[in-house]
């Protein structure tokens, strides 16, 4: 599954990427394989939404989170 | 060492660069740009402690915030360029990273690309007052021992360990050996080389439950400013107090301004010899500083509220709720607030614009947010509303004359969208759309770094739109005071004085031209001189209807209303000639200021010319369609 399918409070650690050019853009912020994930907040639209990762929050588009492949966590 | 030492500020965004560069340079700074690109560059010198009680002179250059040293952005690229070029004219002596110690293991992605440089690196770990159990002595220099690197704690916002700081900088620093990935791994493989570096390194340094405290404040005000609902209403009731706070602060000063500027002419017309030099000066040149000058509280309160925002983190929240929408229409998270900050001025909402980092959001920002109402047009839209609905109509509750009003600012925010979603379509762009941001945590505004901020941007605007606004208000003068033919030195009449001026004579020559929209050769003057600014409108009306009234005891209103055609005797103020100039003015792009602007903000002549063509035509289109509906 992507990280576009979280709900909010789920915890997941982060497998792999999709999009090369994306997933750079992405692990300069943090978002390397093997970091835990929680999505705290969705916006009131549904998109975009955001992340803590790395000890920071992060927000992204459900375009850019569905390139980010995650294993979800009890 | 005798020779100045060239210096480069480098770190995230939000990494307290900028308060270090404040605190570093006070007021000994300037903002240029970098040849090229539209990205601001920021340079100002300091003195650092020499050894021997000597002073070393350091010049400094505050770099676009960057996540890595590769680009994605323009800003990025600027950066880049400038750090791994040796032979850029700017290419600094040493480079100081500021990192954030809250957010250390992102922050140590670039410090570690930038030690790959082999150039001197000193990290700067600032916000260590927020990050207490970084703070040790052991911790510091085991970071030391493993970037090797100097490592100096400093909080700017409190002004702590910025001495020790100067003192490290002012001695010679040799570049660290350290590598932290293998030379042929490919760029993604690169990444997850170096995080696994940076984790290594971490190890004993940081600890997972140190942030927990200090995000729970922010985690709670979230649940609240991104709420579904309350989310929108605490975003609305911020707006609503800056837009009373602008309108209510702003009044004041701009009231002084012109009443000074009405002194300044007053004394200029008793105390110098009357001719054509007094008159340019007072009516070319004074007028055009007064109509700079007066826009200065507006835009110094815009951007201080902006200043508020932004550093307090909620900015990023009010993109993050908003990117939904914006981003339908070519737009970004990011727009909202100059599209808003348009109903106050599109000068300073335009500047405001830079917050975008993707080019193509920025550049369709730019180009709609003349189409929000800004405050110019409301003399003119309450001048004809009182025209075409004579006071005391009345739609059961509401009076007529504040709904009709309502009406032209949502059709101003209409046309904005309307048109970002085409310009969508036209504007070409390879740069990717991203919304991957940090949402900051919540923190009190740093007062002195806005207090710099808002000096700079109205600087800016002072000399930069200022020269352009200054020239065209003379030329302007020169056309309505001037005119070819004998009529014009004839008559002493102001209002046939006009008429036979050379601004006349266009007024009558675009007659033909803005008949069909309902208009005659007097409103084709006041559109001339409205392209100065758009509340010129409404005086240069007073100058023209002032024929044959020595005694000034009718109203402008009085007298618009009695005008009468003169081949059909109606009045030329009805319903549709009312509505159609009004809609002219809520499309036309007749603001020179603007113009300015967009032209310093993107670099070229091509963008507000396309700017003005595009606004023209629709508002051209649009007066004559509502013309002849109402007709």
């Amino acid at each position: 599954m992507s990280m576009s399918d979280m709900k909010t409070g789920d915890r997941a650690i982060i497998v792999e990427f999709t999009d090369e050019e994306l997933s750079l853009k992405l692990m300069e912020m943090g978002c390397t394989p093997g970091e835990i994930v929680t999505l705290k907040h969705v916006a009131p639209l549904g998109d975009p939404i955001a992340v803590s990762v790395s000890g920071y929050l992060l927000s992204l588009r459900k375009k850019e989170a569905s390139t980010i492949i995650i294993n979800l966590l009890p | 060492m005798n020779r100045d030492l060239k210096i480069a500020l480098v770190g995230n965004p939000n990494s307290g660069k900028s308060t270090l560069f404040n605190i570093l340079t006070g007021l000994k700074q300037k903002t240029g740009n970098f040849p090229g690109v539209t990205v601001d560059k920021k340079t100002g010198s300091t003195k650092l402690p020499g050894p021997s009680g000597t002073t070393v002179t350091a010049y400094l250059i505050d770099l676009p915030g960057t996540y890595s040293l590769q680009p994605k952005s323009i800003d990025e690229e600027v950066t880049c360029e400038l750090l791994t070029n040796k032979s850029n004219p700017d290419s600094p002596d040493l480079i100081v990273v500021v990192a954030d110690a809250t957010n250390l293991k992102r922050s140590l992605y670039l410090v570690t690309q930038l030690i790959e440089l082999e150039r001197p690196v000193v990290l700067a770990l600032n916000m260590i007052d927020q990050a207490p159990r970084l703070n040790s002595k052991f911790k510091i220099q085991t970071l030391e021992e493993r970037l090797g690197i100097p490592v100096i704690p400093i909080s700017a916002r409190k002004d702590t360990g910025i001495v020790e700081l100067k003192k490290i900088l002012a001695r010679p620093i040799a570049p660290s050996s350290k590598k932290f990935i293998s030379a042929d791994a490919s760029p993604s493989a690169a990444s997850i080389e170096r995080y696994n570096a940076i984790s290594a390194m971490v190890e004993n340094i940081v600890h997972k439950e140190d942030n927990n405290e200090r995000h729970a404040l922010t985690h709670a005000l979230d649940k609240i400013l991104t709420h579904r609902i309350w989310g929108f209403a605490c975003f609305l009731i911020v707006l609503l107090l800056i837009f009373q706070g602008i309108f209510y602060f702003a009044s004041f000063p701009m009231k002084w301004i012109e009443e000074l500027f009405i002194d300044f002419s007053k004394w200029g017309r008793l105390y110098l010899p009357s001719g054509e030099l007094t008159e340019l000066l007072i009516n070319g040149v004074l007028a055009g500083l007064s109509g700079v000058l007066v826009f200065i509280p507006q835009i110094a309160l815009l951007f201080g509220f902006i200043g508020i925002l932004e550093d307090s983190g909620y900015m990023a929240r009010v993109s993050f709720i908003m990117d939904r929408i914006m981003h339908k229409f070519g737009l970004n998270g990011r727009s909202v607030i100059p599209l808003i900050s348009g109903i106050a001025c599109a000068v300073p909402a335009i500047m405001g614009a830079r917050t975008i980092s993707n080019w193509k959001e920025r550049l369709i920002t730019i180009m709609v947010t003349p189409l929000m109402s800004c405050s110019a047009r409301l003399p003119v839209y309450t001048l004809l509303i009182s025209l075409i609905f004579p006071v005391g109509q009345r739609m059961h509750f509401f009076n007529i004359n504040g709904i009709v009003l309502l009406l032209m600012y949502l059709i101003g925010f209409f046309a904005a969208i309307a048109s970002a979603f085409v310009l969508k379509y036209l504007i070409k762009s390879k740069e990717k759309s991203y919304f991957i941001m940090e949402l900051p945590v919540y923190r009190s505004p740093r007062w002195k770094t806005l207090s710099y901020t808002i000096f700079e941007k109205v600087k800016v605007f002072l000399f930069d739109a200022g020269k352009i606004i200054v020239a065209i208000s003379v030329i302007l003068w020169v056309l309505s005071s001037h005119g070819p033919s004998s009529k014009f030195s004839a008559t002493q009449n102001a209002s046939e004085k006009l008429k036979n001026s050379y601004a006349g004579n266009l007024g009558r020559a675009i007659e033909p031209a803005i008949a069909p929209l309902g208009f005659d050769w007097k409103i084709g003057i006041a559109l001339i001189t409205s392209f100065a600014a758009r509340e010129v409108f409404v005086g240069t009306m007073a100058t023209i209807y002032s024929v044959g009234d020595t005694k000034n005891t009718r109203s402008i209103r009085e007298k618009m209303l009695e005008e009468k055609d003169p081949v059909t005797g109606n009045a030329v103020y009805s319903k549709a000639t009312g509505l159609s100039l009004m809609i002219f003015f809520a499309f036309a792009m007749q603001c020179m200021s603007t113009l300015a602007v967009v032209k310093r903000e993107t670099k070229s002549w091509k963008w507000p010319i396309f700017q003005f063509l595009y606004m023209g035509v629709m508002a051209y289109g649009a007066s004559f369609l509502v013309y002849h509906l109402f007709r």
